[in-house]
């Protein structure tokens, strides 16, 4: 799970070309607050297409990726569900 | 490196320029020619170059069809490059006269045809990191000509759509731009009397109809890598008219 949240952080800096290293990205920061990464819905929509591609994840609508997309943590769990399907 | 090139409306004469100019441009370039009924043009070419040139079933106007065609073109080739959205057609009458058929139908091929057809292409061109996306919209979208309520609307409405789709997906490396052409000595103009040809002609200050090649040159240098950097544009190719 610790090396899935690693591929998920340096994802996350070259898709989004986020201007941060993967290691300074905790696995609970909330992605779109302003506390956390602060990401926008351009992000998102960026973010949905590389798991899809990386991962298989299919997030089909905005609530399937809602629910995903809080925190690494969350899209981890969410890469694991679905392979194990 | 191969590009696949998407032309929607590629039976028409501005379709088959544009299409002969991606085919003069590069060897690499592999065109995709949406069609419906009318295809005679678009088979001819297709003879001309069956390696390098497609026939693709596209009714622009449903969303189905389009899923159906992107994935026709990613399937047998594994990437789509440039969607030429260049499909559209007109049906001029006053708004007071206008039926319900006549706005509904050309706003559903020059406007919900290019929104669906963006939205097909987006997962796919975002996903590969990079895409151009060029929308042929009509110097009515800028001068909105009487008669032409339903036209001069779904063509403005397709520089709306560019310039807010345009911001989406820049991060992704996908660029839209818009073409406005003027008058364009096409199938469109044939239906014009001498008389209002040489009206016509009088108000442009080049004096004379742009050819289909001219505005053709426009969509290859906007797909081009030379035009990586202008995305959610217009560009309108008239003459000096507007």
């Amino acid at each position: 799970m610790d090396a899935l949240k690693q591929q998920i952080r340096e994802l996350m800096v070259t898709e989004l070309m986020l201007p941060m290293g993967p290691e300074t990205i905790a696995t609970d920061d909330l992605l779109f607050s302003p506390e956390g990464l602060a990401l926008d819905s351009v992000d998102a929509l960026q973010l949905v297409v590389a798991l899809e591609k990386k991962f298989g994840l299919k997030l089909a609508d905005s609530e399937a990726a809602r629910t995903a997309l809080h925190s690494i943590d969350t899209i981890a769990a969410a890469i694991a569900a679905n392979q194990t399907e | 490196m191969p590009r696949n090139i998407l032309i929607t409306g590629a039976n028409g004469g501005l379709g088959l320029a544009i299409a002969q100019a991606f085919l003069s441009d590069s060897p690499e370039n592999h065109l995709w020619l949406g069609v419906r009924a009318n295809r005679d043009g678009a088979s001819a070419l297709a003879a001309s170059a069956p390696d390098r040139i497609h026939l693709v079933e596209l009714d622009v106007t449903d969303a189905i069809s389009w899923e159906s065609a992107v994935k026709a073109i990613i399937d047998s080739s594994g990437s789509l490059d440039v969607l030429v959205n260049n499909a559209g057609h007109h049906q001029d009458s006053l708004l007071a006269m206008m039926s319900d058929d006549a706005w509904r139908s050309v706003l559903d091929t020059g406007l919900t045809g290019v929104f669906f057809g963006c939205r097909a292409v987006s997962r796919v061109m975002m996903g590969q990191r990079q895409g151009r996306i060029i929308n042929i919209s009509s110097l009515s979208a800028l001068l909105a000509p009487a008669g032409q309520a339903n036209y001069a609307a779904a063509k403005a409405g397709v520089l709306g759509l560019t310039q807010s789709f345009s911001k989406e997906v820049a991060r992704a490396g996908v660029t839209v731009n818009s073409i406005c052409p003027g008058y364009i000595d096409t199938a469109a103009l044939a239906e014009m009397n001498p008389e209002q040809r040489q009206a016509a002609q009088a108000r442009v200050p080049m004096r004379r109809f742009g050819k289909p090649e001219e505005v053709a040159a426009a969509v290859v240098f906007l797909a081009s890598p030379a035009a990586a950097y202008i995305t959610g544009s217009t560009l309108k190719i008239d003459g000096g008219l507007f």
